[in-house]
């Protein structure tokens, strides 16, 4: 079958469109606000976490994004495209977490329907082989493990070579070696400048793979940045030294620091800025043993996300 | 951190929505893979004329231009039709219920292009099980009548099952179920009964009465009417249209409401 070619305003020629732009974006079901005011901007090639608790409005956002809901207000753009056209473009591609596949094709025919419905996409057998599933092309979905499942629905997504992918907690099941291959796979596709946007539960998983964490909750961006970054944000550092005769009020005195704490012969210091507090301690004081750690994600999180910022209409879906 | 970016300006949008041939194909190999829908919709409608239709105390009775085993083929034709048609739209709720049709929406297929392809499907599937009937009652030979009524009744039979393949369409989203011809078929069946496919109906009793604002009654008659000859009553056309307007309004009713929930 031939394909025609419709061109893709020049807008987006320039490549300098963010692979995700959210203006203002709200959701409402009824008189449920599932989204409250969504600003973001992925740059191309970013890998970034969506992180947030149950009804924090990741899904619903998602699903803007793959333009399966329109926004009560504001404007979604994916690649300087509306949503909707960057589908149809084989732009975007998303891997959902369960469903989406009929029990009675086989892996190949799955496979070869999906290919037929773009208007161009990479050999079905080449990424049948990518994805380690050409030994089973023949036998039916029915018959698949839940891991060879979620092989066949990367390979379904990766068939017309997206430019952004939406994984919806893209390692769930996976074992440990799975989820290692997994993100190996994934960053050297965003080097090559796919951008990757995953909602997911497994906090130190945001850590460690994403360039950048969002975590949104209530229907908010309540924190955005790096994985230090956001740990920082939320609880600070520890800075632990040994130090004879520590002046206390100074160390309270410094900028950030929450909390000081004296142990025996130790200090321990809670404070935002970490750096500071172990400028002065190094300089200043006799200070030996100096240790920082940060909090694990978890605990930012927890912090960030929870009950404590009061919102009377906080009932979402 | 990225010194490439995908080139995203030579990316095509396909023709006719993503309508395709590899598809077809695909969904008609499914169809014909599925024991349970090929039993009821080619196997069954065969026994049930061999049944009902060659039996020596009435099948070489007169019936129009040919004879009342003639007249039992079309029913059972027609009815054949109706079932294939019917399952072939109900495929949707299977597809519903598994996430397929979610999925099918991260593509570029348009929902034009995929009703298209899932009422060709019905249609093919339709066609498949008249002409399983005819072939059987030719090769049988109890069966009676001119060449060019077994035509006409088998090409109106297969043509109106069009309204069933809405119908199908329009339950498979209504009942979002994986099995949901089996709720159809039993409700098929009755209201086979009802529009006459089963046993003839006098129309002016009661019963006759009911059976004319029935779903099959249309396509029943019209389907014998080139054996039994006359002039094609309004009725029965008025009947199929009505049909068919209430069963498409009522899919593209329940799939606009699809999308928007979803």
């Amino acid at each position: 079958m031939t394909t025609s070619t419709t061109p893709i305003p020049a807008r987006a020629v320039t490549g300098s469109d963010p692979a995700v732009s959210l203006a203002g974006v709200t959701k409402d079901f009824g008189p449920v606000h599932a989204v409250r005011g969504i600003d973001l901007d992925i740059r191309p090639g970013e890998v970034v976490a969506f992180l947030g608790p149950n009804g924090a409005g990741k899904t619903t956002t998602i699903d803007m994004i793959l333009g399966l809901s329109q926004p009560t207000s504001g404007e979604v753009s994916v690649l300087g495209l509306r949503p909707r056209q960057a589908i149809a473009h084989g732009l975007v591609s998303a891997v959902m977490q369960t469903g989406g596949l009929l029990k009675d094709l086989t892996v190949r025919e799955t496979v070869q329907y999906t290919a037929s419905l773009f208007g161009q996409t990479r050999p079905v057998d080449e990424v049948l082989a990518g994805a380690g599933i050409a030994g089973i092309a023949d036998r039916k979905v029915a018959k698949c493990s839940g891991g060879e499942q979620q092989r066949l629905r990367f390979a379904m997504a990766l068939l017309p070579d997206p430019a952004l992918l939406l994984l919806d907690e893209p390692t769930t099941g996976m074992d440990v070696e799975g989820r290692r291959a997994f993100w190996a796979a994934i960053r050297e596709d965003a080097e090559r400048g796919r951008t990757v946007l995953f909602a997911t539960h497994y906090l130190e998983e945001a850590d460690q793979y994403a360039d950048r964490i969002v975590l949104v909750s209530k229907g908010r961006v309540v924190a955005d940045g790096s994985g230090a970054e956001i740990k920082g944000l939320a609880s600070g550092r520890t800075i632990r030294a040994t130090v004879s005769d520590p002046d206390t009020a100074a160390l309270a005195g410094i900028g950030g620091v929450d909390n000081v704490e004296v142990r025996g012969d130790a200090v321990i210091v809670h404070a935002k800025d970490s750096d500071a507090v172990a400028r002065y301690l190094l300089t200043q004081t006799d200070a030996r043993d100096l240790e920082i750690t940060a909090k694990g994600i978890e605990e930012a999180f927890l912090s960030l996300t929870g009950d404590s910022n009061d919102d009377p209409e906080g009932a979402t879906a | 951190m990225t010194a490439q970016t995908i080139d995203t300006t030579t990316r095509r949008v396909p023709p006719l929505g993503g309508f395709s041939l590899t598809v077809l194909r695909i969904e008609l190999r499914r169809m014909v893979r599925n024991r349970r829908t090929v039993f009821f919709t080619l196997v069954m409608p065969v026994l049930l004329y061999l049944i009902i239709g060659t039996n020596d105390t009435y099948g070489d009775d007169r019936a129009g231009s040919g004879n009342v085993s003639a007249y039992i083929l079309i029913s059972m034709a027609a009815y054949g039709a109706v079932l294939a048609a019917t399952s072939g739209g109900a495929m949707v709720a299977a597809e519903r219920a598994l996430g397929w049709s979610r999925q099918l929406r991260l593509t570029p297929l348009s929902p034009v292009a995929y009703i298209a392809t899932k009422s060709i499907v019905a249609l093919a599937f339709g066609a498949l099980s008249v002409v399983a009937v005819n072939v059987v009652g030719a090769l049988n030979g109890k069966a009676q009548m001119p060449t060019h009524v077994w035509i006409a009744a088998a090409l109106i039979a297969w043509a109106g099952s069009v309204v069933f393949g809405a119908f199908g369409l329009f339950m498979g989203y209504l009942l979002p179920s994986e099995n949901v011809m089996q709720v159809l078929g039993p409700v098929l069946a009755g209201l086979a009964a009802l529009g006459g496919l089963w046993f003839p109906i006098d129309a002016d009793s009661t019963m006759g009465h009911i059976s004319a604002v029935t779903p099959i009654y249309g396509l029943a008659n019209l389907a014998r009417w080139p054996l039994l000859g006359g002039a094609p009553h309004l009725a029965w056309i008025l009947n199929l249209v009505v049909w068919l307007t209430v069963f498409v309004g009522g899919a593209a009713w329940r799939m606009s409401k699809d999308t928007a929930r979803v």
